[in-house]
């Protein structure tokens, strides 16, 4: 017998359009005036089967007992839909899955957590959600009040929590699980850098401990930490399955293609009000220092009422967020209209050269549309500098800096330290890049 | 390996294996229940007190309604509070576990799109948390017994069933009309409107002997009817005699509305992580 401990065979997840991916949910009117509809044009009620979609299609894996796998893939590729037919949130619509062992799924931490409850009641009702029983959580209880550095406030109601003590608590009940199959989904995503090293610290031990953990993840560079085996999705199909380094390869990959999406519009999440449907840089290289300037268009898919803002984000090739570029800080709002075309305009930081993934978003009270990966900016390898040196001389830093040194004769030397030390270890004489 | 319980997800799941889950979740099911019953009177001054303030309020402008303006006849000589009470407290039981189980579906959302259990647990939670406050109010009933110096003879035993089938069917409706919220919104607006329908047509305030004689078993169609006369039937001494044909339909409709809700949650809830 094969050593298997989740076997993942054919699986698919239908959903229908319009419906269950905008997340919002059917009125009886809309229902019954479909049907009175199909009275007098009984055939467009048929099979109109165009507006369904398969989040997921034919994927077949097995996971053997003790592996860590990383499952990858844009936004829409299926990672999520995967995760929760496996944590048995929905079924799949065709295929079927075998597991042979206890499944804890973490999609969230602090799932069920309710404000109005101290947070020693807190850790049993979390607790218990997560699938611990009674017994195990008041075993663990110490444990899980140390780890999350709470111990003063166990009989506060949650509500009066700072967001850091939260987000502390709730992780301290998650990493006290310990089921045979862990499923994980980009819970590193919330919390400082300082949480998010702890639980990153937390999962090692995890994936160290024999267990088998699946862990979904936009931070490569942690899929790549923690697992060995990684799993690329694309448009909800299986593209790649081996080695870690080879995936994220892969995946990194998958967004050089640049603004020529695979991805239609109707798989992004977002409510979907509006979608960006093109989104192309005005060059295919730009200088380091220089404007990049991308154009983009809207659509109205549905109606939406009230204003609208966008934003995108500059991520580097690891996956970091360079900058994020709300267009309310720069006082811009776009109200209810058909369709929008216009520019996004990006004049600092200097970016280093590379190829940069530009993530759109249209967010109103939640958000719109998320395209990840709309587009990519390339940046040329001709330095924005007068000189070139050598790859010490440029290799620190995130991006490139606008600024000049300017020195004086050695008889100011006394003068320059002193106005150095008034004014907060900024060199008086180093003029400020502006922008 | 063959120790090892293999555990198999389709298409169309296995019903074993749910009725398996649900009693490996009955600890997720205790601290739900108990959760709504902490939540419920916290940051409220009287807390609990508020389970009593209702069916009083309620039972003092029935009597004053029913019995002295309409002066509508009471059971069997009992007072008029009394036989209010003994029909206002399974009535505000049905009420509230309707309510409350209706909405928990959508109240728990969050839980539901994140995390996998049997999702009957849910509704059938705050079943329970509303029949908790149901035992709280009888101490209402044994006050007023004490102050009329009226109580009940060796008929109280078959209390209990008639709880059960008021139980079975907020249970019943319940499942139906939590299901359907998740799918149609609508049935937010239209649950206030059973119930405030439901106490008038339903004998809350009055005795079902005002009901005409022709029209007795068509009115036992409401299963509150049913529950409603049981509980007078067997608090009220020298109360009415149970209307068995009446009695009949309404444990039978009930156990059709248990068995139907049960059905269609079944089949709706393999949908309700993707349309909540």
């Amino acid at each position: 017998m094969s050593d298997w401990i989740i076997r993942v065979e054919n699986i698919g997840k239908r959903y229908r359009l319009g419906r269950e991916t905008r997340g919002s949910y059917v009125t009886l009117r809309e229902v019954v005036s479909e049907r009175f509809k199909g009275l007098f044009r009984s055939q467009s009620l048929g099979p109109a089967r165009e507006n369904d979609f398969w989040a997921i299609k034919n994927v077949c894996f097995e996971i053997k007992k003790g592996e860590v796998v990383g499952i990858i893939g844009r936004n829409g590729a299926g990672k999520s839909t995967l995760l929760k037919i496996l944590s048995r949130i929905t079924a799949p619509s065709t295929g079927r899955v075998r597991l042979r062992g206890r499944v804890a799924s973490l999609l969230e931490v602090g799932t069920g957590f309710h404000p109005e409850l101290t947070g020693r009641e807190n850790i049993f009702l979390n607790g218990s959600i997560l699938g611990m029983t009674r017994a195990e959580i008041r075993r663990k209880f110490d444990e899980i009040v140390a780890f999350s550095e709470i111990a003063k406030f166990l009989d506060t109601p949650v509500k009066r929590y700072s967001s850091g003590m939260y987000i502390r608590l709730a992780f301290a009940v998650a990493a006290h699980l310990e089921p045979e199959i862990l499923v994980v989904d980009e819970v590193l995503a919330v919390g400082d850098a300082e949480f998010q090293k702890k639980c990153l610290g937390k999962m090692q031990d995890v994936a160290t401990a024999g267990r088998t953990v699946l862990f979904v993840s936009h931070n490569l560079q942690a899929v790549s930490l923690l697992c060995s085996r990684g799993v690329l999705l694309r448009s909800g199909t299986l593209a790649y399955d081996g080695g870690v380094e080879e995936a994220t390869a892969a995946y990194i990959s998958s967004f050089a293609n640049g603004s020529d999406s695979v991805e239609s519009p109707d798989r992004r999440t977002g409510s979907g009000e509006y979608r960006f449907t093109k989104a192309s840089p005005v060059r295919d290289y730009f200088g380091g220092a220089e404007e990049k300037t991308i154009h983009f268009e809207i659509q109205r898919r549905h109606n939406h009422v009230g204003r609208m803002w966008l934003s995108a984000f500059v991520v580097d090739s690891a996956g970091m967020i360079v900058a994020q570029c709300d267009s309310r800080l720069v006082d811009c709002l776009i109200g209810d209209c058909d369709g929008i075309s216009g520019q996004f305009r990006l004049r600092s930081p200097w970016l280093k050269p590379g190829s940069y993934r530009i993530d759109l978003f249209i967010c109103a009270s939640g958000l719109v549309d998320v395209w990840e990966g709309a587009c990519s900016l390339n940046i040329s390898p001709i330095l924005p500098y007068q000189n070139s040196v050598s790859e010490d001389g440029v290799k620190g830093g995130v991006v490139f800096a606008d600024f000049s040194w300017q020195t004086g004769q050695g008889a100011n030397q006394r003068e320059f330290f002193a106005i150095n030390g008034s004014s907060r270890g900024v060199p008086a004489n180093t003029t400020f890049p502006r922008s | 390996m063959n120790t090892i319980e293999e555990l198999v997800i389709e298409a169309s799941g296995a019903e074993r294996q749910y009725w398996n889950d649900l009693w490996r979740y009955r600890e997720l099911f205790h601290i739900l229940a108990w959760r709504d019953l902490a939540v419920r009177y916290k940051q409220t001054v009287i807390g609990v007190a508020w389970a009593l303030i209702r069916p009083v309020l309620m039972m003092l402008i029935f009597t004053v309604v029913f019995g002295r303006i309409a002066k509508l006849p009471s059971d069997g000589g009992a007072p008029y509070a009394i036989m209010v009470l003994a029909g206002m407290l399974p009535w505000q039981f049905f009420s509230t576990a309707l309510t409350e189980s209706s909405n928990s579906l959508i109240q728990n959302s969050n839980l539901i799109s994140k995390i996998y259990f049997p999702r009957l647990i849910v509704p059938a939670a705050s079943v329970i948390t509303s029949a908790v406050d149901l035992l709280i109010s009888f101490s209402i009933m044994a006050v007023m017994m004490a102050f009329y110096n009226q109580w009940p003879d060796w008929r109280v035993l078959y209390l209990p069933l008639f709880i059960a089938l008021a139980l079975a069917a907020a249970t019943g409706a319940g499942l139906w009309l939590c299901a359907l919220n998740v799918e149609y919104r609508d049935f937010r607006y239209i649950v206030p409107f059973i119930v405030q329908f439901g106490m008038y047509v339903s004998p809350v305030g009055f005795s079902s002997s005002v009901v005409p004689e022709q029209w007795r078993l068509l009115y036992s169609i409401n299963p509150m009817v049913g529950v409603i006369d049981g509980f007078r039937w067997a608090i009220l001494r020298g109360g009415p005699q149970i209307y068995w044909p009446g009695l009949f339909v309404s444990v039978g409709l009930t156990a059709a509305l248990c068995y139907s809700g049960l059905w269609y949650f079944r089949k709706m809830e393999r949908t309700f992580a993707d349309v909540i």
